[in-house]
């Protein structure tokens, strides 16, 4: 039987009694980046499927939110950063081998498009919006000319980074809890669920609120799949495994973790979206609202947890 | 080559000189360190069982800080020693949450900063400060490919230890029991 474990002779707040290097900026750049990469993967999707008359919320008028976004997350990440001199060293080298940089890369292809996009719809919310110089409008003909071509680029980028934003974590096996490969698919699932409801919020048209909230529907289905499986996979594991599954099983993290990402942010809206579909009137706010606040939540709470967990020797 | 350390967990009484040692060698920033000791007491009283163990990076084969860093500032030196390049380093703390033995801190200056085995002065032949400081002489380094250096003579001799094996880090530092 193990008494105790006496630390003596190592200062660092940062480390003991928990790993505490991660703060706020780390989940919000990853739920910025995944709410994102949402919004951007149905905008290209069906800009290529030729539907963007049918649902213009999703290809035009979402996307406007996306640069702000993506370049608030940049700034998180930048924020976080201990030596923020240093940053551009982030784009001298491609390390495949670390998702912090193929991550950063992607967002170095995501976020120039995400501009391009809106620039090529700005007359959506400014009619008579003229560029004025004569090369700017050359190049905004090009890029309409390529549009399908860029919304392909979108579509492969925007999975990458939504699937990134779980394996940053998920590359980690000195922390149990992030060790798990579900951690990618879950929190692109995840992404695309706050992507498709921030679609609903702005949409004006029924039809296209009914899409997404079905769209939606699915998407929580496929979360809670993979939460579930996660958790299977945990306690069929090592010790180790099953010590952080058990930080929400029973532990510290039971509470925010089922009430606020499963109850609130999965469960609540998806009953009320499906009400939605049975015709009951269900003002479009609060599921929307609540899909993303869980997404959020859902960040913040694996962040912090899996700080949390750790190998015992 | 390849540097290795071995630690006698028997000799060991615990007095943290080492990490006095290595703080003032290695000019460690006040509120931080690159080694320390930690006690293991195990079984009930008057069964006890206790072990000192004077940690610190286990300079891993395998190591997931080099694996994780985005701009390559953590490395493998000469003799698999791992060390960071301050002036490539971004702080993104990705290397401190990837160590499962939490042997990094990063440093006041910005940069990510633990145990480089004293690189300065074992290049010049010369001992880790912790490893000539120790008063039990409790600490054995080397070179694991020289069969007839004093870390692989001990290993070759005694029952040893890595600390989490399982990790699959291959760690570099040996613990004597
Ligand atoms: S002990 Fe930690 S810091 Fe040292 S090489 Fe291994 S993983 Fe890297
Ligand atoms: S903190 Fe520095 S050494 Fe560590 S992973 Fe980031 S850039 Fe590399």
């Amino acid at each position: 039987m193990r008494e105790e474990i006496i630390i003596s002779g190592r200062m660092n707040h940062l480390i003991d009694p928990q790993l505490n290097i991660w703060h706020w900026h780390i989940p919000f750049y990853l739920f910025l980046g995944g709410l994102a990469a949402g919004i951007l993967f149905f905008a290209a999707l069906y800009t290529i499927q030729g539907k963007e008359e049918k649902y213009p919320a999703a290809v035009r008028k979402a996307p406007f939110i996306t640069p702000i976004i993506l370049v608030a997350g940049l700034l998180a990440l930048m924020l976080d950063l201990n030596n923020k001199p240093y940053f551009w060293r982030l784009y001298t080298t491609i390390r495949l081998e670390s998702p912090m940089s193929w991550g950063a890369w992607t967002l170095m292809v995501v976020t120039p498009i995400s501009f391009i996009w809106c620039a090529l719809n700005i007359r959506d919310i400014f009619p008579s919006f003229d560029w004025k110089y004569r090369w700017i409008k050359e190049l905004e003909g090009f890029f309409i000319r390529h549009k399908i071509t860029m919304a392909w680029i979108l579509l492969v980028f925007s999975v990458i980074l939504g699937i990134y934003t779980g394996i940053l974590f998920s590359a980690f096996n000195s922390r149990p809890l992030w060790n798990t490969s579900i951690l990618g698919p879950l929190f692109l699932a995840s992404g695309l669920s706050t992507g498709a409801a921030y679609i609903m919020l702005v949409s004006k048209s029924h039809a296209e609120r009914i899409m997404f909230s079905k769209i939606d529907l699915v998407l929580i289905g496929i979360e809670l799949f993979l939460i579930i499986h996660m958790f299977m996979g945990f306690l069929a594991s090592t010790q180790v495994q099953i010590d952080a599954a058990a930080m929400f099983l029973g532990g510290p993290y039971t509470a925010p973790f089922w009430v606020l990402v499963v109850f609130l942010g999965m469960m609540v809206p998806a009953f009320l979206e499906v009400m939605e579909l049975k015709n009951i009137r269900i003002p479009v706010l609060i599921p929307g609202l609540l899909v993303i606040f869980g997404g959020l939540m859902f960040r913040f709470i694996i962040a912090y947890a899996g700080q949390a967990s750790r190998w015992l020797y | 080559m390849r540097y290795a350390m071995a630690i006698d967990t028997k000799k060991c009484v615990g007095c943290s000189d080492c990490v006095v040692a290595c703080q003032t060698e290695n000019k460690v920033p006040i509120g931080y360190c690159r080694d320390w000791v930690v006690e293991v007491t195990e079984g009930t009283y008057p069964m006890l069982e206790m072990e000192i163990r004077s940690e610190r990076c286990n300079q891993c084969e395998n190591a997931p800080c080099v694996r994780c860093c985005p701009t390559g500032a953590s490395h493998y030196s000469d003799g698999g020693v791992v060390l960071v390049t301050p002036r490539k380093c971004i702080g993104c703390g990705a290397c401190i949450a990837s160590c499962p033995y939490d042997a990094r801190f990063p440093h006041p200056l910005g940069h990510v900063d633990k145990c480089t085995f004293c690189s300065h002065l074992i290049t010049k032949g010369m001992k880790p400060a912790c490893v000539s400081v120790c008063p039990t002489k409790c600490m054995y380094f080397g070179d694991l490919d020289n069969p007839r250096s004093e870390v692989s003579m001990v290993l070759k001799n005694r029952k040893w230890k890595t600390l989490i094996p399982e990790a699959g880090t291959k760690p570099h530092l040996y613990f004597l029991t």
